[in-house]
């Protein structure tokens, strides 16, 4: 028989689905409204986004057809190291946040026009206030003096950045557990229905009851969301990473393609492939990666690779994040993007406030999913 | 310390013995050791340093996967002395900064075959 945890010490008000950046982030922002929260936590066979990812805290470029995204990639960015410092504070864990702007670097002219073309285009839409500066390749070596000869140029973008994602989920998971929250690796959600004012939340191994959920399961929220009202047209898509030997530091600035961590690791990636549920690695893919990286920094020629793994974003047909609160089961919400990192500090801020007290003191229609025709 | 090792060789039926070269010792171990057990037993104690914070390591999984027992063999940094097998004239130092791949450019790397 399963035993329903009912006693009101165990019984928190608020369930989030989903133990990553994302579930994490809001988690957090919950806590500091007040709310008793537990995770909902899939266990280590879970697809793991947060524990595959780039590391990127990204804004130049994201939104370029949705300005509303533009915005809150900025204001996360913004919130981000405000959010770092508290983690600082309250973890003694430094996520390595690192903001003094990013570079995407171009091996063709048409590549760096378009990027003109589109980041010219957001900079109208945003009345000129949107930061970026395109760069020859000699302006680039100003920032990166082994940039390639086979590199074009490069923009920048002044409030790009990058974190150790690691650091960052473990930072996020203490926390989170200091404050008294508690997570449960009890398997796989299979169930969610509301009886009254109580949603149910049911595992392949126990049950909860709370007040309110939030969907933040990565691609799980597929299955999820219909069960209470809200629908989550989700579809992986693998980028495959590969980590190089620690060596001393060059790249002192984070770029669409590498990185290097405050260790010295260097990091290769930015691919996609439309592969299923296929976590792994190719060697087609990988050396296409790693030409590219050389070709962008000929230094790294002889450089070692130590590992590659392959993770899956978590993609919406547009690519925009879903935020949404469930009209028919009044308390559930879906929150489900593919740049949970970027978007971190803004989800524990305004998102969290947002389902905390059920009120938008910023634009959330953007981000409904009635856009994709059911 | 040269020569200080904790670690005492078992008796064994290996007739062939190498000889290589470890900072500035000269050492005879059996051929098939791995540069790491040939480090711990001539006592080269710590054998790196980490790139970042300068904190001192030496080998430790001795399987291939911690990455602590980066050692420069032959001229080639940063090699796991774990997964090399010694060879006669081996020359081995310690791993004091991370390969500064400027200064390195000329660095060819052997692929493992």
């Amino acid at each position: 028989m399963t035993q329903f945890k009912t006693g009101s010490s165990l019984r928190p008000d608020v369930c989030v689905l989903g133990g990553g950046i994302v579930g994490l982030s809001v988690a957090l922002g919950l806590q500091r409204n007040g709310l008793n929260v537990s995770i909902i936590d899939e266990g280590d066979t879970g697809l793991r986004a947060s524990r595959g990812n780039f590391g990127l805290v990204w804004v130049q470029g994201k939104g370029d057809t949705l300005a509303d995204y533009a915005k809150i990639s900025r204001l996360s960015a913004q919130l981000w190291p405000q959010f770092a410092q508290e983690l600082l504070t309250k973890t003694g864990i430094n996520i390595e946040l690192q903001q003094k702007g990013g570079l995407f670097l171009c091996l063709s002219d048409d590549e760096l026009n378009q990027r003109k073309t589109m980041l010219t285009q957001m900079q109208k839409e945003a009345n000129g206030d949107y930061p970026f500066e395109m760069l020859d390749l000699q302006q680039l070596r100003d920032f990166i003096p082994e940039a390639g000869p086979e590199v074009v140029g490069a923009t920048y973008g002044p409030e790009d950045g990058h974190v150790n994602p690691l650091f960052l989920l473990r930072a996020l998971t203490e926390c989170f557990i200091k404050q008294g929250g508690k997570i449960h690796h009890s398997g796989k959600v299979c169930k969610l229905s509301k009886q009254g004012q109580t949603f149910r939340v049911e595992t392949t191994t126990e049950n909860y009851q709370c007040d309110q959920i939030v969907l933040a399961a990565g691609l799980g929220n597929k299955e999820l969301a219909p069960q209470v009202g809200l629908h989550a047209p989700l579809t992986p898509n693998r980028g495959q990473v590969l980590i190089c030997e620690r060596v001393k530091p060059f790249l002192h600035y984070p770029t669409g393609h590498v990185r290097q961590t405050n260790e010295g690791t260097i990091q290769l990636g930015d691919s996609k492939e439309d592969v299923g549920f296929d976590t792994g690695t190719s060697t087609q893919v990988m050396a296409t990666i790693a030409a590219r990286a050389s070709k962008m920094f000929p230094l790294l020629k002889n450089i070692r690779l130590i590992r590659a793994w392959g993770a899956l974003r978590i993609m919406t047909p547009d690519g925009y994040p879903i935020y949404q609160a469930s009209h028919t089961h009044q308390g559930a919400y879906l929150v489900t993007c593919h740049s949970g990192v970027t978007l971190g500090a803004f989800h524990h801020g305004p998102i969290a406030d947002w389902i905390a007290n059920d009120q938008q003191d910023f634009e959330l229609e953007a981000f409904h999913a009635k856009r994709f025709a059911i | 310390m040269p020569n200080a090792s904790p670690f005492n060789r078992l008796e064994s039926n290996s007739n062939t013995w190498v000889t290589l070269y470890i900072e500035d010792q000269t050492i005879q171990v059996p051929a098939g050791d791995t540069v790491a057990a040939a480090i711990l037993s001539a006592g080269l104690l710590p054998s790196r340093a980490t790139p970042i914070s300068n904190s001192q390591r030496a080998p430790y999984c001795l399987m291939g996967v911690c990455f602590e027992c980066l050692v420069t063999i032959d001229g080639k940094e940063n090699s796991q002395a774990c997964m090399t097998q010694v060879q006669d004239g081996m020359r081995v130092s310690k791993q004091i900064q991370a390969p500064d791949l400027n200064a390195a450019n000329t660095r060819e790397v052997k692929h493992d075959k």
